[in-house]
């Protein structure tokens, strides 16, 4: 089913595409998949925001999770690297034009194993693009084994007990200093689908790690990766709530004292509602202490931990043209060879 | 002290004088600043108009090692390593006695007079020289006191060799950058030296230097920096890198010389980004995404750090995404001899990858060609899609050399097969409306591409190292993983035409001798030396894999050929029998890997034990 054969439907964005312009192939991943359900929450955050496909590049490594980007935005350029490595892939190709929003998608097993260290580095260098981690604590395609976000203790059908501590991708995150944090679930579309409009529209690196669960291997209701457990322990933050830069601004549901505001560089602003907690999302050392205390407390924290929208990202540090580098005529790309005559005279030249 | 030189007991026949053609080592400790004062040497016989070699053996270490730099003057303008010194500067006592056995009979030692050695013979001439003396009488400040001693016998040498001081100082000034403060101070020192060698040593070594006509429209560099250069023509737009021995200075040669050269010189901005990665895997995966993306793109790294590339390159090549990278080779394998020359990683480099793969091999023969294959690369990478590795080693890429100077690019830049939003809707037009991404629509197994930026509709396709389809969809389907897989073998066969075709030059003879790379400097030596012997060879330089028809040819009219190569295996060999299973009978192995560049001494030799059997 190719996206260009659909019949538009009428209802078009402020980019005049549909929805249909969003979509991707069918999946091919298991019923009630996670990752189904987000993959619907980026073509929808996609439409709502008016993005053009075109404008963004999908990048992802090896997993089920990374298999996901063909079921979204036929449209856009994508690149389906190796295990652990769509970070490098993904800066790379973004250099060619960085007019084109990156958007990478990668698993647990994806980052917080083999591809730790290009995850940190990638956080480091504020590289700006957003980077889904779709994480439901196990192996899939190689049919159920432990990942490195599993909790000690669980206990699979051949494997046996995990005795290993878990990682935490947003704790990684933010002491590797990345300027956008949040955690989301995949059982709460709605929330899931704001976060993703407020990582699509930061400039720089937005890491989303979205607890997904894995419903044929590891949907065990004693861990945080299941349906269950996560309806039953998930606290939000906050109501968080996306206003695009180009809307008028009202903050009418918002009680005033009861709400944080945070504008984006592009002008958007995150609007999140004091839920139960009082909590700034600007500031990394509550971040981090939210998350052990969430820890201690048997709780799934979801919303926006953490985010620096003025962060110096990894094109300010070059001194890039303003037409993509891939669209430079050779002429720009070799120097003349009066500037090979004066480099041979530099070389000693006898 | 020089009245009881004992090279009152060694005579110089007169009138057999050895000019210009002799070979000077000089024995130092890593780290004790010698570099300065040998290049400075290097530099000066260059300017003389002296052909001149310098080889750096050095060891894995940054302080405290010992460290051999050799000097090679050749007016018949042989750059070869010799085996044999003429004469040595000794500065480290812990490795003088064993230096002592390495100079030929006639041969010159200098060494500082405080350290004790036996004279043990009598056939060679000592120069004992007072550094801490003649360093203490001169207005050098303590701190640098131990860098600017090599500049005695720098001074010393010249007052022996009878270099003009007036070249020393422009070699100086060179190398300062004009700076007269330490140009004078060296200046300094060096002349003090020269007057205390005129005054107190007696010349009784055969060895002297002459200006001659020659070097002209030559200059002095390294095959990284070179490279480096090459690349930069060539119009490098991305570099992704991770520091190794022997090929750092490349990417670092990059992000010295890009601010200067690819500046807009409107806009001010630069068109060429370089990104020190956290490892090899992510140099080459930003490399790969760069290359993806449509940029001119490389990276540079040696045998360990190739070996954690390969998985990427194996995508490059299935996925068909161009990307150059320098493989700047030492001697492996594992951690192997980090500061060691070899051409150890032929075989691997040709299979890199699992399953079925083939890898462009280039071969540079001289930092000239280095920057010739610098900006070479990137056409024939770009042009058949797939990576190319520039195949350097450590002899080319850290020593200076002098070489020819660097030609502009005679060709314009090609950038392949590439479809922008106008180039699409055409092919579009004329192809029913379909664009499939690896089809075959020229029928040289080179498909088309689109980049990302383009805004066609149609543009878009999913990049996979996954079995993919002409449309670049998954599949698994039996015949078209097949197909696809020999479409590629396709486009390797018809893409032969791009590559530099091997430098032949025939005798005549029904013996040929084969080689690659650096290894061509003592092999061409060797090659005069048998034929003083009247032993005659053909002569061929490989300069890319895979081979072009040129090279099975001379394989098929030779009776007897000699494959030389810096490896065990003979690894050359073993690529040129899989080509042409029927030749190989004729092949002799000349092989040898023990860290160092060959010299063509022992290259003739092999060569004439086998031609006399």
């Amino acid at each position: 089913m190719m996206v260009n054969s659909e019949i538009k439907t009428g209802n078009e964005n402020s980019a005049g595409l549909t929805r249909a312009d969003y979509r991707g192939r069918p999946s091919t991943l298991c019923q009630g998949c996670g990752h189904n359900s987000i993959s619907s929450q980026i073509v929808a955050a996609c439409y709502e925001l008016g993005l053009v496909p075109e404008k963004i590049a999908k990048f992802s490594g090896i997993g089920c999770s990374s298999k996901s980007p063909t079921y979204f935005l036929s449209r856009s350029f994508g690149f389906n690297g190796l295990h652990g490595r769509m970070p490098s892939v993904a800066l790379g190709g973004l250099f060619a034009d960085i007019t084109v929003k990156g958007l990478g998608v990668s698993g647990d097993g994806d980052t917080a194993s083999i591809g730790m260290g290009q995850f940190k580095h990638l956080a480091r260098r504020n590289m700006p693009m957003v980077y889904i981690v779709e994480n439901n604590g196990v192996y899939g395609l190689t049919k159920g084994q432990f990942s490195a976000t599993a909790e000690e203790g669980l206990l699979l059908k051949r494997q046996g007990i995990n005795t290993y501590l878990p990682v935490d991708i947003c704790m990684e995150a933010l002491v590797t200093n990345a300027s956008f944090v949040a955690r989301g679930f995949a059982g709460d579309p709605k929330q899931l689908k704001n976060l993703l409009k407020a990582a699509l529209s930061h400039d720089g690196l937005a890491i989303l790690d979205i607890i997904s669960p894995c419903v044929t291997f590891h949907n065990k209701e004693n861990s945080y990766h299941s349906y269950l457990w996560g309806k039953e322990h998930e606290i939000q933050l906050h109501d968080i709530e996306f206003v695009q830069a180009r809307d008028e601004i009202t903050i009418e549901d918002f009680e005033p004292g009861s709400s944080k505001e945070v504008s984006l560089h592009d002008g958007t602003v995150v609007l999140m509602k004091k839920l139960d907690k009082d909590y700034d999302p600007t500031n990394r050392y509550e971040a981090l202490r939210i998350l052990e205390e969430a820890e201690r407390e048997n709780t799934l924290i979801t919303g926006l931990l953490f985010v620096d929208p003025n962060a110096k990202t990894l094109f300010d540090r070059y001194c890039l043209p303003d037409e993509p580098l891939n669209r430079l005529e050779p002429s720009k790309l070799r120097p003349s060879a009066d500037a090979l005559n004066k480099l041979n005279q530099s070389l000693f030249m006898k | 002290m020089a009245k009881n030189n004992p090279t009152k007991e060694v005579e110089i026949i007169k009138n057999n004088k050895i000019i210009n053609d002799f070979c000077i080592t000089f024995s130092t400790v890593n780290g004790s600043g010698s570099a300065t004062a040998n290049t400075t040497l290097m530099r000066t016989f260059f300017k003389m108009g002296i052909p001149v070699s310098g080889k750096n053996i050095f060891p894995s270490n940054i302080q405290g090692l010992p460290t051999w730099y050799t000097l090679r003057l050749s007016k018949h303008g042989y750059l070869a390593r010799v085996q044999e010194d003429d004469i040595v500067i000794a500065m480290n006592p812990s490795t003088i006695n064993k230096e002592i056995d390495y100079i030929v009979p006639g041969g010159a030692l200098f060494y500082p007079d405080d350290i004790k050695i036996a004279n043990t013979r009598g056939d060679i001439v000592y120069y004992p020289i007072p550094i801490r003396k003649i360093i203490k009488e001169s207005e050098v400040t303590p701190s640098l006191k131990d860098y600017i001693s090599n500049m005695v016998y720098v001074g010393i040498l010249a007052q022996m060799l009878g270099i003009p001081l007036v070249i020393i100082q422009e070699a100086l000034s060179f190398h300062f950058k004009n700076k007269e403060k330490p140009v004078n101070l060296n200046m300094d020192v060096i002349g003090k030296s020269a007057e205390w060698a005129k005054e107190n040593l007696t010349k009784s070594d055969p060895y002297f230097v002459e200006p001659m006509q020659g070097n002209d429209d030559w200059i002095m560099s390294d095959g990284n920096t070179a490279g480096a250069l090459g690349s930069i023509f060539g119009g490098v737009q991305f570099t992704a890198w991770y520091p190794i021995t022997p090929a750092s200075s490349l990417a670092e040669s990059l992000h010295e010389y890009i601010p200067e050269l690819r500046t807009d010189p409107v806009t001010g901005k630069e068109t060429s980004v370089i990104v020190q990665a956290e490892d090899e895997l992510a140099a080459i995966g930003m490399a790969i995404g760069a290359g993806w993306g449509g940029l001119r793109s490389m990276t540079s790294t040696s045998g360990p750090g190739l070996s954690l590339m390969t998985e990427f390159i194996g995508l490059a090549y299935y996925a068909e995404i161009p990307v150059v990278i320098w493989n700047v080779q030492r001697v492996g394998p594992s951690t192997g001899l980090p500061t060691r020359t070899a051409q150890g990683d032929i075989t691997f480099v040709k299979f890199m990858g699992h399953g079925d793969t083939d890898n462009i091999m280039l071969f540079p023969g001289s930092v000239n060609e280095c920057f010739e294959f610098g900006w070479k690369a990137f056409d024939i990478a770009e042009r058949l899609q797939t990576p190319v590795v520039v195949m350097s080693d450590l002899d080319l890429g850290m020593n200076e050399w002098m070489t020819p100077k660097f030609n502009y690019p005679d060709q314009p830049i090609d950038r392949g097969k590439i479809l922008w939003e106008e180039d699409l809707q055409k092919m579009l037009d004329k192809y029913q409306n379909e664009f499939g991404r690896y089809k075959d629509l020229d029928g040289d197994g080179i498909p088309y591409r689109t980049l990302v930026g383009n805004m066609h509709p149609k543009a878009a396709y999913f990049t996979r190292g996954t079995g993919h389809d002409e449309y670049a969809s998954y599949t698994e389907d039996p015949e078209i993983w097949e197909e696809s897989l020999s479409r590629i073998k396709r486009k390797f066969e018809n893409g032969k035409q791009y590559l530099p075709k091997p430098m032949i030059k025939s005798n005549d003879s029904k013996s040929g001798i084969i080689c690659v790379g650096s290894a061509a400097f003592p092999v061409e030596e060797a090659i005069d030396m048998l034929s003083k012997d009247h032993l005659y060879f053909d002569y061929m330089r490989i300069k890319s894999i895979p081979f072009h028809q040129e090279v099975i040819d001379f394989l098929h009219i030779h009776d007897r050929i000699y494959i030389v190569e810096l490896n065990r295996d003979g690894q050359l060999a073993q690529l040129l029998t899989l080509a042409a299973p029927v030749e190989s009978i004729k092949f002799r192995n000349v092989t040898k890997v023990d860290g160092l560049p060959l010299t063509a001494k022992w290259i003739a030799n092999e060569i004439r034990k086998d031609e006399e059997k």
